[in-house]
């Protein structure tokens, strides 16, 4: 009967699924190792309320909370699965990709909300790291560009959650075209005269931030998020160097002059609306 | 002195016979050396075919990193005229793993950009073996704006491991600077021609390799990560680096199929180091029939067109899914209600046409024996 149920699922699609990772588990804070209960995590925004540590949130948990009444249009890019270099390592690619989907519940590794945050419309891409890492193929490089699209027809600010381990392997010279690509979707926000605003969240490296992930016209980031080009790992394993006390972090990253303020979760709704009222010259 | 690869090896010995045999004529000149010399010469050239027609992308990868592959700082000697090379990003310092100044390529003034490695050890060191830090993308988007400024196109030589990973380049914005410096690429009102010709190593070889036309020298690598890098994250293994260089396509001919190049610049017999001045002339003869395409247009048009080469890259098979293109269709239909679309995507979905096909078959079966 497995046919049967597989149809079912397909007339009746998963419902209410979407929050899957929220419910009925045990997570450990990575910082201060606490087992805590998801349930509880979705009401304090997946900030440790032991160590305040900002724990990787599912991109609907977090457009839940930022939009007005938890209102959002979800919306949809080209993401059909393509496997151009018929990739295999230990896992074929089509497996990662498919244990991701269903992991995810999200057709990529981005989600694109379009709503309404202290009544101001914008549009807003977030990364789910649960989704391959994080990493940018030819499908997530088109969602940064349907995005950019959405944002300049309907005149909103972009704002992008970046969350990201870089490239997808898998993809090669798909994932790493996507660095022109993506670079693409930001000169479109900004020649339509809109701001494009990115937060940098836990962990943005790689091809990531050396694309839209370094492009923003305001760049803010989460506390303690890594944000780096090279991880510490690969420094310290290919070239040997100590790394400094806080190296790569957005406090770090914020003192060195690449970010332009370390937001509290809880705060960012504020921040954002705050920021983008004073660009586009709105009367509160 | 030269060096070779393992699979050269044969190539090692005949090569040190044609020595032997040219210094004997040197002495005591013969037609019968001279016949022998030209054996063993055909010999070679029998031994390199046939070692070429069975390359793997592993053993390319090994070629596109040849110590005595032609390096930028050569394709610079040999083809630009009149060159000023230009040091410094004006904030920090100069970064000698990207060399850059303005020169005559074939009578026209080009800004001439590229990846040095360095050819022995001192210069490797003093080139930091072609991995650029911030400086030098910053040296590199300095120089394009001057070349925009001056109406002057832009000849782009890719040759990298890749970004050099660093503590200070972390500190000074390594991620920015590459950002910034494609961003600089895809905006820039003058031609771009990039030519990978060696190693094309990741964000830190896209950066300056973003042009109007790519072209890859038949033995070069593109990639995202090497297949040492591979190897070990997704092999979790070091010693995978012949399948992964496999796995990651990351060929000029593979370039070629995804539309990531424009062309493939042929490489004499036996790769570009055995003949640099041959394959220095080819890469010469193709950017000049490249530059000359993308002379006469406007600065507006070179930048749309470039970006347009760019939107294009990996889209065939994305749009065709039914969760995609049938969406977008079924939205204008039937409005955005996620409860309908998804009934009706699932009414499209293929297994429901079967089992639709099947209730009509048995309905058939039914009705003619009943
Ligand atoms: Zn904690």
């Amino acid at each position: 009967m497995n046919w049967l149920t597989r149809t079912i699922s397909k007339v009746f699609p998963r419902k209410k699924k979407s929050l899957d990772i929220a419910e009925n588990a045990w997570i450990k804070c990575s910082q201060c190792q606490t087992m805590l209960y998801s349930s509880d995590l979705e009401k304090t925004l997946f900030v440790c309320p032991n160590c305040d540590e900002h724990l990787q949130i599912h991109p609907r948990i977090r457009f839940k909370n930022l939009f007005d009444g938890g209102v959002f249009e979800e919306i949809k890019y080209p993401s059909g699965f393509t496997d151009p270099l018929n990739f295999k390592a230990l896992k074929t690619y089509k497996e990662r990709f498919n244990d991701a989907r269903q992991k995810t519940d999200m057709d990529d590794c981005f989600l694109i909300g379009y709503g309404q945050i202290n009544n101001i419309n914008v549009t807003i891409a977030a990364q789910n790291f649960h989704f391959m890492g994080g990493s940018v193929g030819a499908s997530a490089a088109e969602a940064m560009i349907k995005a950019a699209e959405h944002s300049v027809t309907n005149h909103t600010p972009l704002i992008v959650f970046t969350c990201s381990g870089g490239a997808r392997m898998d993809e090669n010279q798909h994932s790493l075209q996507s660095l022109p690509k993506t670079t693409i979707a930001c000169q479109m926000v900004k020649d339509a005269k809109l701001p494009y605003i990115v937060i940098n969240t836990n962990p943005t490296s790689g091809g990531v931030s050396a694309s839209f992930g370094s492009l923003g016209s305001i760049t803010l980031a989460e506390p303690n998020a890594l944000i780096c080009f090279a991880g510490p790992r690969v420094i310290s394993n290919t070239v040997g160097e100590t790394l400094p006390d806080g190296f790569q972090r957005s406090e770090y990253l914020l003192e060195h002059g690449f970010i332009d303020q370390v937001v509290h979760r809880k705060e960012l709704k504020d921040k954002l609306s705050q920021i983008i009222s004073l660009l586009l010259k709105r009367v509160a | 002195m030269n060096t070779y690869l393992e699979f050269e090896k044969p190539i090692e010995e005949l090569d040190n016979k044609v020595h032997e045999l040219k210094s004997l004529n040197d002495n005591a000149p013969s037609d019968n050396l001279l016949e022998e010399i030209t054996q063993v010469e055909d010999k070679i050239n029998e031994t390199y075919k046939k070692i070429y027609s069975s390359i793997s992308p592993w053993q390319r990868t090994l070629i596109a990193r040849h110590p005595q592959r032609p390096k930028t700082r050569e394709y610079i000697q040999n083809l630009i005229e009149d060159f000023f090379p230009l040091s410094g990003d004006r904030f920090f310092s100069e970064d000698k793993a990207i060399l850059g100044g303005f020169g005559k390529f074939r009578g026209k003034t080009v800004l001439v950009i590229g990846h040095e490695k360095g050819h022995d050890t001192t210069s490797r060191i003093e080139h930091n073996f072609g991995m650029p830090r911030p400086e030098g993308y910053r040296k590199a988007q300095r120089l394009m704006k001057l070349a925009e400024e001056f109406d002057i196109p832009v000849i782009s030589f890719v040759d990298t491991p890749g970004a050099y990973p660093g503590v200070g380049a972390e500190q000074r914005g390594q991620s920015e600077a590459i950002a910034k410096t494609t961003e600089c690429c895809l905006s820039l009102g003058v031609p771009i021609v990039a030519i990978i010709i060696g190693e094309g190593g990741s964000g830190g070889a896209v950066a300056i390799g973003t042009g109007n036309t790519v072209l890859m020298l038949e033995n070069s690598i593109y990639s995202v990560i090497s297949p040492e890098g591979c190897s070990s994250i997704l092999w979790k293994d070091n010693t995978k680096t012949v399948e992964a260089a496999s796995a990651l396509k990351l060929t000029a001919e593979d370039m070629l199929k995804i539309d990531v190049i424009d062309k493939i610049v042929k490489e004499p017999i036996g790769g570009a180091h055995r003949n640099p001045h041959r394959i220095i002339e080819s890469v010469g003869d193709e950017i000049e029939k490249y530059l000359n395409l993308l002379s006469n247009q406007h600065g507006n048009d070179l930048k749309h067109a470039r970006q347009e080469r760019y939107l294009q890259i990996g889209r065939s098979g994305l749009f065709s899914d039914k969760t995609s293109a049938a969406n977008t269709v079924l939205d204008e239909k039937f409005g955005k209600s996620g409860s309908k679309k998804r009934f009706f995507k699932g009414l499209l979905s293929r297994s429901i046409l079967g089992v639709i096909a099947g209730l009509l078959f048995v309905g058939l079966l039914v009705y003619l024996f009943i």
